[in-house]
């Protein structure tokens, strides 16, 4: 089940034109800041298939801006972003690319400050509905069903054992959990679906977490 | 998960056990995947309702969107209606003309609810506010309506696609008058079965239905489809009413939406390379929007 919700479909409330091209692109700009957990210096999003398509017609573009700003789809501020960008010193540039991707609305963004750089590719699957599916170079599977939530952290000893910890003292159950990472020792991702929905307590506890660089929630 | 319905068969099934109608059997549903109260969920689709009446309101005064593609129709519609020579009758022309005005907010980067697109955003608010000057409803029964709509979509979304680069306009507007014909039988008392045949029969009159917009804008065709799209829901809801049925089982004629979907080509689908984007007029249009030369409107770099 990709949708979950009633307000996957009557909503959401959104800037218009476009539900895929404009809501669901200005969310594959909010849950990229979000993993990055701060504002990026600058940005390099590639679009591809229908979005390298239209995206300008759409405002596909402002919107992934708007939402790396950390504009959500129904804020005014989205057709503004370029100039907002420009006043924030983030800079960026857009490559319509010719490659065929599985789905036909899909980002890669790659962004990036002095301190590291992160590359997520989303698609926008309708109705302003995202899914992450790739994160650094690891492919991402969640089945949908359940909220997910989204560790990147330093491949050591006991971060693992730390995070899963931290989720059971708040009494959350562990659906399905998948672990990854570049190279021994390296960057490393957690990919954890859970019963519960996620809170913003646990989400923090998680952030100061030891080893951990990122946190995000999605579909929940 | 627990979930009481995943097609229209069962949704219909549940309704008439449980002897409620779709919507309530939505809001239940909605309880039990996101584990919110019935008040919060209740109130977050009154929001949006009150979202829908304030973007018909700001359409029907007259916007245009920055291309200069669309706009005004709905004003003309209405004072059209308003000279009583209308030959399709008032509540149909006033559901067209509602349908348009919010697709035009759209057009002008408005603010909208996307139902179940914001491509496909007039034709539930459009044809909610235009039967609502007959059947008078509760401000209740009209959240209701948009409960209904949202259990159709819901279905579709998840067994079929609501998005036009995945499956062709019939899978944004064809949808959602598809659902708004469903919720108007609800409304006018219908059973849940009435509001299942009521679907098909909108439904299979929007299989096919290509996505080719003019440069790439929600504006041409999108508005006029809207527009049709109004119209067809509240005849298909009629035809349900009349106790007209489907031959063709409701979630069979999603499963052929969605397999016509597969087989449109991508030129077909929201990338403006076919249909009436690849019209003499179309590509002018872009030409002119965009200016012609492509390199500047595949790199944009600041």
């Amino acid at each position: 089940m990709k949708f979950r919700s009633v307000f996957e479909i009557i909503g959401p409330v959104m800037i218009g034109p476009s539900s895929s091209h404009t809501a669901g692109a200005a969310r594959i700009g909010l849950v990229a800041r979000d993993l990055f957990g701060r504002q990026p210096e600058w940005a390099r999003i590639h679009l591809y298939g229908s979005f390298a398509e239209t995206y300008k017609g759409h405002g596909t573009d402002v919107a992934i801006i708007g939402g790396l700003l950390g504009y959500d789809t129904f804020d005014e501020r989205i057709r503004t972003a370029f100039e907002d960008a420009e006043e924030l010193g983030m800079s960026f540039e857009f490559i319509a690319e010719e490659e065929e991707m599985d789905h036909p609305n899909t980002a890669k963004l790659v962004i990036g400050d002095k301190e590291g750089v992160m590359e997520l590719i989303g698609i926008s699957i309708g109705g302003g509905t995202m899914e992450v599916v790739e994160l650094n170079g690891f492919p991402l599977r969640l089945s949908g069903h359940f909220p997910a939530l989204l560790v990147v952290h330093d491949d050591r000893a006991g971060v693992i054992a730390n995070v899963s910890n931290a989720i059971a003292a708040q009494d959350m159950n562990i659906a399905h959990m998948e672990v990854g990472r570049k190279e021994k020792g390296e960057m490393a991702l957690m990919v954890i679906e859970v019963d519960q929905v996620v809170n913003d307590e646990l989400i923090e506890e998680l952030r100061a977490l030891p080893n951990v660089t990122q946190v995000s929630t999605l579909a929940n | 998960m627990d979930i009481l319905f995943s097609n229209v068969k069962e949704l219909v099934a549940v309704a008439e056990k449980e002897q409620q109608p779709i919507s309530e059997i939505m809001i239940r549903q909605e309880m039990l995947l996101t584990r919110r109260s019935r008040e919060e969920i209740f109130a977050q689709m009154e929001n949006n309702l009150a979202v829908m009446e304030n973007s018909v309101e700001e359409g029907l005064k007259g916007v245009h969107s920055p291309s200069g593609l669309t706009g005004g129709d709905a004003v003309l519609i209405q004072n059209y209606m308003k000279t009583g020579k209308s030959l399709s009758g008032e509540l149909l022309l006033d559901a067209v003309s509602k349908a348009v005005a919010t697709n035009e907010v759209n057009a002008a980067m408005g603010l909208i609810c996307a139902t179940p697109t914001a491509g496909a955003a007039g034709i539930v608010p459009g044809t909610l506010f235009a039967v609502k000057n007959k059947l008078n409803p509760t401000r209740e029964q009209m959240v209701n309506y948009l409960f209904t709509t949202g259990a159709f979509g819901f279905i579709v979304a998840n067994n079929a696609s609501i998005s036009g680069a995945a499956g062709g306009c019939q899978a944004e507007t064809g949808s959602a008058a598809s659902m708004a014909a469903a919720a108007i039988v609800e409304m006018a008392g219908g059973t849940p079965q009435q509001s299942a045949e009521g679907f098909s029969i909108v439904m299979k009159n929007m299989l096919g239905l290509v996505c080719d917009p003019v440069a790439g804008l929600v504006e041409v065709p999108c508005v006029k489809r809207n527009a049709m799209g109004a119209a067809k829901a509240l005849v298909g809801a009629d035809m349900a009413l009349a106790g007209v049925v489907s031959v063709i089982p409701t979630d069979e004629v999603i499963e052929a939406m969605h397999k016509i979907g597969q087989s449109m080509p991508s030129a077909l689908r929201e990338t403006a390379k076919g249909g009436l984007a690849a019209t003499p007029t179309g590509k002018a249009l872009e030409a002119k929007i965009f200016g012609k030369d492509k390199e500047s409107r595949d790199t944009v770099t600041k």
